[in-house]
């Protein structure tokens, strides 16, 4: 006796099952694969100049990467050998100085934007000025915080040069945190609010941890920005070729150097040791950023 | 275990909100909604700056300095129509192609085309060339982007030149190499928040697509793009403003001459260029009219991106309305 | 009042044995130089650092007027209104000298082409447009000149170089004149085939990346990158080739009158290259400390010995011994 063959339903025999192998030739499979495709080809494109940039950076400012360009001073004219220690720490300084002012209060706003009041008057207004933020030239960032700080001070300074960059990073931080904490699943919240917490506890304790990795994302992108910018800083940092501390001492109220003053200069100047430590200080500023990325990365994986 | 302890005590894990607890609470909305407000002021008062700088030379020039095409400071007479339209003309051309590459990118490495761990190795090196100094991107232009589409811009122009975006030879700089290399400075920005926003998407919605049956292409194109369409928007509005203000790197490659051409090779200028290149050596007269252009180059972002959000709002109107 | 606050807060207080830091802003054209007399000064000098960065003449006038900075250079020296606005008084001494060269790109790198006196004038104004016209062909019998377009690269941002080139085309050419005329940004004639670049290094990037084209930058700038420059028709008729000797040729006929502002836009002379200026370091009269003052004209006294041997070696024009003793005797009076 042969088993017994299942019954389908309108008395149908197997031989009229749905053949549910995919068929390379059906009009939607098809479709899905030429944009896969086109998606390979896409990417392999965009990733062409990316890489060329790098190789480009890598290539030219490679050999010079010692630790004589971490502990010197830059050369002048003629002078071979030099580094570009100073511009380091300047960067460090001017950017840390811009990133204490602009990431505090583009957190902030944006739980505003996007937590507190999101459909308001305010908020749509403090919207609107952010994204038109986005399209602010950098000179200008710079020719403001010359009038603000630099003509009242009588100085060329780093928090000066903090102010520019300030302006600079805000709406990056703003308008991404505020993406990210948008997306916060409602029913996290909804339970927090069901156990008692107020709107600050919810924020502070469930939409903050949840929404990090798109914060940082933003922090990230508008740090690197800011490491880069040379427009501002000419107008409100200018550039030393000294250490930012001598004997234990810095002086916050002078010039300081930055590495994106110090390419700007370098690459302009008819000499080729200088050229080559443009390169290299580009290099650097590369590494620098992709350090912090990693750092920000790790501290910032989703505690929720 | 611990949870039956915690039980039998009879303390509460949830109860009201504490005084203190209401204190903390409202300062801190406190001081969110100043922070909010702080950024009003910020425009507003960086708007005042520039408008008072500015109106000596509305009240010069008035509408005319945005019909003009000559800069020329001997004989004062100032225009910004050719930048007006460079500015515009390279930001499109620049979001165009960093948009398309920056969201298929963004797609790439969130879709599941690579093994996780070279996605993120790949979105980390993707992520590095936001820091990439303006500079560095002028002179790659400079050096590699000119060479590299000389040739083939040679040909177009031999072959297609009736057609008025070959119509002139690539003399050098021009608005194509800065738009192309205005691209890859935005590509990074767009990828990396259109990546967050992609990621976002709760993973279940896909499974549901799945399970009706949808290849995996209908998936990404009818359920994970529009449900991340607001933060795949927010991308390109930071791409887009990145583009109309960028400064150092177009300085160098689009040519700065006062030329109005549909041509792609021919070469143009900016706003944000021309403010850059001649601020510096300004003198007493042209500070006014310079930034008088600085406040045309923001009401161009105001402008658009209000037209943006319209654009957002009619769509989204129409998918809750529609769909 | 935000001013005050970062003043209390930030500022150390400078004592009698730390070293004094001065800055300085301007002129991006004597730059390299002026950092290697500044270093090495500093180096010399324990009790003081001296910072300088370029930025453009008209920036650096712009800070000397609004005293955020202790002293300035600048191409173009000062206009009187603008002499008029510093308080405390001004001192401009010239310290260095440069020539403008005009570069260019040829297929074949052929050296030494001659530009006669009208002909450059009407390549700037975008007269001949191509590389194998008769009036170039006829001046240089010796090279064949292939059939290209000339590409025009001239300066994107305003700068002292493109001052002094203007103003010598205005005095050598009418046409010029009525035309652009001279100023650090003119109005070039509309042609896509006019290109603009950033800076010297821009300028020279893009001649070096474009065949067929021709442009003026800094001397310095054209020995470091190794173009080629063209022997220019000076007013005696002679064609000279850019050099420090043939720069201080034409500088030897300037007349220094008492505020050591000259211009030499037209040099007399057979051995002068026709296109060279003076470039000048601003100084207050008043300063805010005696010792800063001191510091300043040892700085001078400095520039103008050691640092006059280090200026032929790197591209600039020494100055001429009058000039120099009458330098000398005016940075006395920065006080």
């Amino acid at each position: 006796m042969s088993a017994q063959e299942p019954l389908f339903a309108n008395n149908k025999t197997p031989a009229d099952a749905p053949n549910l192998q995919r068929s390379w030739v059906e009009p939607r499979s098809l479709l899905n694969l030429v944009l896969s495709g086109l998606t390979w080809i896409a990417a392999i494109i965009a990733s062409v100049p990316l890489f060329s940039v790098l190789y480009g950076l890598i290539v030219r400012g490679g050999h010079r990467l010692s630790l004589e360009v971490f502990t010197e001073l830059p050369p002048a004219g003629f002078e071979e050998g030099g580094g570009f220690g100073n511009a380091i720490v300047g960067t460090l300084v001017t950017v840390g100085i811009g990133a204490l002012i602009s990431i505090p209060f583009g957190i902030l706003a944006a739980i505003f934007l996007g937590e507190l009041e999101p459909n308001g008057k305010v908020a749509f207004a403090s919207r609107f000025c952010a994204k038109t933020l986005t399209g602010l030239p950098s000179i200008l960032a710079g020719v403001f915080a010359y009038a603000l700080v630099v003509m009242t001070t009588h100085t060329y300074s780093a928090p000066a040069a903090g102010v520019a960059l300030a302006l600079l990073m805000l709406p990056t931080v703003v308008l991404t945190a505020e993406e990210a904490m948008r997306m916060v699943p409602a029913n996290m919240k909804n339970a927090a609010y069901g156990m008692g917490c107020t709107r600050s506890q919810v924020i502070w304790k469930i939409v903050l941890p949840t929404a990090l990795p798109g914060v940082l994302t933003g922090v990230m992108l508008a740090v690197a920005r800011a490491a880069g910018e040379t427009a501002p800083l000419l107008f409100t940092a200018l550039f030393s070729s000294y250490w930012f501390v001598e004997n234990g001492k810095a002086d916050l109220m002078t010039p300081i150097a930055s590495l994106s003053v110090l390419i700007y200069n370098f690459s302009g100047m008819p000499y080729d040791n200088q050229i080559e430590l443009a390169w290299t200080a580009s290099l650097v500023l590369v590494l620098l950023v992709l350090l912090f990325n990693i750092l920000a990365r790790v501290l910032g994986r989703k505690k929720v | 275990m611990n949870v039956f302890e915690e039980a039998a005590t009879g303390e509460e894990i949830s109860g009201p909100p504490s005084q203190a607890d209401y204190l903390l609470d409202r300062s801190f909305r406190g001081l969110a909604t100043v922070c909010a407000w702080f950024i009003i002021i910020v425009v507003g008062l960086l708007l005042w700056e520039i408008g008072a700088k500015a109106v000596p030379a509305i009240g010069e020039y008035h509408l005319g300095f945005l019909t003009g095409t000559t800069w020329d400071v001997n004989k004062h007479t100032f225009g910004i129509l050719p930048e007006i339209w460079g500015t515009l003309y390279s930001s499109i051309l620049a979001l165009a192609i960093g948009g398309f590459f920056g969201v298929s990118m963004a797609i790439f490495l969130t879709q599941d085309f690579l093994p996780a761990r070279i996605a993120l190795v790949f979105r980390t090196i993707v992520d590095l060339l936001a820091a990439i100094p303006s500079v560095v991107y002028g002179f790659w232009g400079i050096f590699v982007v000119v060479p590299f589409i000389r040739p083939i811009a040679d040909w177009l122009n031999a072959e297609l030149g009736w057609l008025p975006f070959f119509g002139t030879t690539l003399s050098g700089p021009g608005m194509l190499p800065a738009a192309l290399v205005l691209a890859i400075m935005i590509l990074p920005t767009i990828a990396a928040v259109s990546q967050d926003a992609l990621r976002q998407v709760p993973y279940r919605i896909k499974e549901a697509a799945f399970g009706l049956g949808a290849t995996r292409w209908e998936a990404i194109l009818k359920v994970m793009l529009p449900t991340a369409s607001t933060g795949i928007f927010g991308a390109l509005v930071l791409g887009f403003g990145r583009a109309l203000g960028e400064t150092m790197a177009l300085a160098m490659l689009v040519g700065n001459s006062n030329q109005l051409s549909l041509s792609l090779f021919s070469p143009g200028n900016t706003l944000a260029a021309l403010l850059a290149l001649n601020f510096p050596e300004a003198g007493e007269r042209e500070v006014p009219v310079l930034m008088y252009a600085a406040l045309v180059l923001l009401l161009i972002t105001l402008a658009v991106n209000m037209i943006g959000t319209a654009i957002m709002t009619l769509t989204s109107t129409q998918m809750r309305a529609g769909k | 009042m935000l001013g005050v606050v970062l003043n209390v807060v930030g500022l150390v207080p400078a004592s009698a044995e730390e070293k004094l830091r001065l800055t300085g802003s301007g002129a991006s054209f004597p730059f390299p130089l002026y950092s290697a007399w500044f270093k090495n000064f500093s180096r010399e000098h324990k009790n003081a650092n001296i910072d300088y960065q370029a930025k453009g003449s008209g920036a650096g006038v712009l800070d000397f007027i609004n005293h955020t900075v202790d002293f300035a250079a600048s191409d173009a020296a000062m206009k009187p209104e603008e002499i008029a606005k510093v308080q405390g008084g001004a001192v401009l001494l010239p310290m260095t000298a440069g020539e403008i060269v005009i570069a260019y790109n040829l297929p074949g790198n052929p050296k030494e082409l001659k530009l006669p006196r009208d002909v450059y004038p009407d390549i700037f104004l975008g007269k001949i447009t191509k590389w194998n016209d008769a009036r170039i062909q006829n001046a240089n019998p010796g090279l064949k000149l292939p059939d290209m377009p000339v590409t025009v690269v001239r300066r994107a941002d305003s700068s002292g170089t493109t001052f002094v080139l203007t103003s010598h085309l205005s005095a050598i050419s009418p046409n010029w004149k009525n035309g652009p005329g001279a100023g650090t940004t003119v109005n070039w004639p509309s042609s896509d085939k006019f290109v603009a670049a950033p800076k010297n290094d821009g300028v020279t990037a893009t001649i070096k990346q474009t065949p067929g084209a021709i442009g003026y930058i800094e001397y310095a700038y054209a020995m470091g990158a190794k173009v080629a420059m063209a022997d220019l028709q000076n007013k005696a008729g002679q064609f000279v080739r850019p050099s420090a000797e043939s720069g201080a040729a034409a500088l030897a006929s300037a007349q220094l009158p008492e505020n050591l502002i000259a211009w030499v836009l037209d040099p007399e002379g057979e051995q002068s290259y026709p296109i060279a200026t003076f470039t000048w370091m601003l100084f207050y009269q008043q300063n805010a400390a005696p010792e800063k003052a001191k510091i300043l004209r040892e700085m001078v006294e400095y520039g103008l010995t050691e640092g006059q041997k280090l200026s032929v070696k790197m591209g600039y024009i020494p100055l001429p011994e009058n000039v120099v003793s009458a330098v000398r005797a005016a940075a006395k009076k920065i006080q």
